[in-house]
């Protein structure tokens, strides 16, 4: 085990954690707001890469358009989820969100598969990067694939923007109010359930475009989310929910620590996350960034 | 000539009747196939719904060449969701309820050998076309399970054997750490030592699985002539995927695959899968006569077959000649009718039934995958390198396994 093979796992890891990011992200920013554990996160992811798959099939729009138009259709189909479903559901108990929301992930695989199936013959299709993002580049220790890059700077700078207008601007500042005590909020003359739906939206869009740049590297299956939402959900858990930080950071490190492992003993790279997981929750409850409940 | 008409037709109708009453014995009035497989999960595509609509274009083909059995062969498919408790629920099922005479398809091996334990219990011929263990013809071999098409052993002996004698020396494999890949695994490495090749490396990956980057580049370290991947379905493809991607190819390191399919290719595209070797017992444009059949269940079903589908009408057909030979459907004198059997029809050339193991040996082809550009058709995938003789392409009978 060389210090240039470890390396390369870093890199590898990396990009495993850019999704883990972008997802866990999304899933903390609407617990922040809605108190709401969104099982149909996975299924969104997957909708923004079977919506970029069908642009460019239907209207052959490319990887950059759809790279900004499916987050966009994704997020306001959670906006109407949120609407048209999730609200009903507020004053109840949190597991009625958690039926409801897995529902929808079922209903959501079944209807693309469906599509997929009927409209264009295929159960999983290729999704081909731009041609300026193909190829590899040397890194002086191995070559990488270009668009791998992309995706890990890609994920930084959405990470890093999100977490900035949720910290430190005035937009952050209401949906930090709306959070901590919406009765005072609505006091002050602000509109706290729009911003609920915007905010819903927004999480889901990030899901919605963490499933475009997936696209290029794993086929476009209606069950690509499954699989990753289980690990994102460890990464939530660990990180700790409603830290926007800190699920960015979990994410991309649980991506590195995982992507070793794999690589030093190979039977363990699935597993490893949920022994992560069992650890974080046995010695600090609340996760690595959390708040104990009570002091929230 | 009223008269004549009416005693001609009187003849034939005795005649009929007669031939019916001496010879055919059918359990319930009919024979009933039970093609149990994967209806919507990861190998309904290359086996599913396909694979039942094969078994009634077999029974419907049948009929017309065998008037005494007309109206009287009906199929049933029925979803065993890749799980062998419920294979074996279903099993149980068919053969009782739905009065099934005969198991066919049944992909996903720890399925197949659920579904072939019930079919030894209940005397049911169970043919298994879909599903790759070499259990079936080996330890857990029955009297009453056939195995058709392909099996793990003929995989990757072909492929190994033939890439190996090509001048692909190293190796470095990986395969999903279940059954199947270990199986593969084995085989294979025995088959390239064999030939004198060398396995540099091999790594067992999870499954299913979605990323393969770390084991890739593991291997773009070790720079064997030839990268053998031993995944199957959508893990295949996503492995050829990032095979590509990573550069692999373009670095001169070639690609050998375990289990390859049609439904592979289409998924990803030729071209990410050109230059690929596999062994097939089938592919749908091998010769005119299969260009036939295959362009006659394009027709009637909307899709070229797979090789899995296409195995499933012969095993059907191959089925029911046995039922016509025994005149009857009873599970006993259906297998004695197989036994030994040798036949020739589209897909199984120079075949026979092993009555030792009952694996139906047939001749079977190392393929390689040309580039779209190549191409002159539709789905026109596989170039034919060599063709391995029924006799060599299965597990010798001197080192099988099976009592039965």
């Amino acid at each position: 085990m060389t210090i240039q093979f470890l390396l390369i796992q870093v890199f590898n890891g990396l990009v495993n954690g850019a999704f883990y990011a972008l997802l866990s992200l999304g899933l903390a920013v609407i617990f922040g707001m809605l108190r709401i554990v969104n099982f149909a996160h996975g299924a969104l992811y997957m909708l923004g890469a079977f919506t970029a798959f069908a642009l460019g099939q239907l209207l052959h729009l490319g990887f950059w358009p759809s790279l900004i138009i499916a987050p966009v259709i994704v997020g306001v189909v959670g906006m109407l989820i949120e609407r048209g479903l999730l609200k009903r559901l507020y004053g109840l108990d949190a597991s009625y969100n958690l039926l409801l929301t897995f529902g929808l992930t079922l209903l959501t695989q079944d209807l693309v598969k469906q599509v997929m199936l009927s409209k264009f013959a295929v159960s999983s299709a290729p999704y081909t990067p731009p041609d300026s993002l193909s190829g590899v580049v040397n890194l002086g220790f191995t070559m990488f694939p270009k668009y791998r890059l992309f995706v890990i700077g890609l994920a930084l700078v959405i990470c890093l923007i999100t977490w900035f207008v949720i910290e430190k601007t005035r937009v952050g500042a209401i949906i930090r109010a709306s959070t901590e005590n919406p009765g005072v909020t609505r006091a002050f003359g602000i509109d706290v359930s729009k911003w609920v739906t915007g905010v819903f939206g927004v999480g889901v869009g990030l899901a919605g475009l963490a499933g475009v740049m997936a696209a290029p590297i794993y086929s476009v299956d209606p069950y690509m989310g499954a699989e990753l939402i289980i690990t994102t959900f460890a990464v939530v858990v660990i990180g700790g929910l409603g830290s926007i930080m800190g699920s960015i950071i979990t994410g991309f490190a649980v991506g590195v620590l995982a992507a070793i492992g794999a690589a030093l003993y190979p039977p363990i790279a699935n597993t490893l996350v949920f022994i992560l997981m069992a650890i974080v929750l046995l010695v600090r409850p609340s996760g690595l960034f959390g708040l104990p409940e009570g002091t929230r | 000539m009223k008269k004549v008409n009416l005693l001609l037709a009187t003849l034939s109708l005795s005649a009929a009747g007669l031939a019916g009453a001496q010879s055919l014995s059918l359990a319930d009035g009919g024979v009933k196939l039970g093609v149990l497989t994967d209806m919507s999960g990861v190998y309904s595509e290359m086996a599913g719904p396909g694979s039942v609509k094969a078994a009634q274009m077999a029974a419907d083909d049948f009929m017309k060449s065998h008037k005494e059995f007309a109206g009287k062969v009906s199929v049933v498919g029925v979803d065993h969701n890749n799980k062998a408790d419920v294979a074996s629920n279903k099993a149980a099922e068919m053969i009782d309820r739905q009065h099934v005479d005969v198991l066919l398809d049944i992909p996903t091996s720890s399925a197949a050998l659920a579904a072939s334990e019930v079919g030894k219990n209940k005397k049911i011929p169970v043919i298994v076309v879909s599903g790759g263990t070499t259990a079936l013809t080996n330890e857990k071999c029955n009297k009453y399970t056939f195995h058709y098409a392909y099996d793990n052993y003929m995989l990757a002996n072909g492929t190994g054997t033939t890439v190996t004698k090509k001048g692909g020396s190293s190796w470095y494999i990986i395969y999903p750490n279940y059954a199947f890949g270990q199986d593969l695994n084995r085989q294979m490495t025995a088959a390239i030592n064999e030939n004198g090749g060398k396995v540099v490396g091999s790594d067992a990956t999870p499954f299913p699985n979605t990323d393969f980057s770390s084991y890739l580049l593991k291997v773009q370290a070790a720079k064997p002539k030839i990268f053998g991947t031993m995944q199957a379905g959508n893990d295949l493809v996503n492995v050829v995927k990032q095979y590509n991607e990573f550069g692999l190819k373009k670095q001169g390191i070639g690609l050998s695959t375990g289990l390859l399919g049609e439904q592979e290719i289409s998924a990803l595209g030729q071209d990410a899968f050109a230059g690929a070797i596999a062994t097939v017992p089938w592919f749908w444009n091998l010769d005119a006569r299969s260009r036939v059949w295959a362009l006659q269940y394009k027709k009637l079903y909307g899709k070229l077959p797979t090789y899995m589908q296409a195995g499933v009408y012969s095993a059907s057909m191959t089925y029911l000649n046995a039922v016509a030979r025994a005149k009857s459907d009873s599970g006993e004198a259906v297998v004695k009718a197989l036994e030994g059997y040798k036949f020739n029809d589209f897909f199984a050339r120079n075949a026979m039934i092993r009555p030792q193991d009952h694996r139906v040996i047939l001749d079977v082809y190392t393929v390689q995958v040309k580039p779209k550009s190549a191409a002159k058709e539709e789905q026109d995938y596989f170039q034919r390198l060599q063709t391995i003789p029924a006799a060599k392409a299965f597990t010798p009978l001197a080192e099988s396994k099976c009592k039965m």
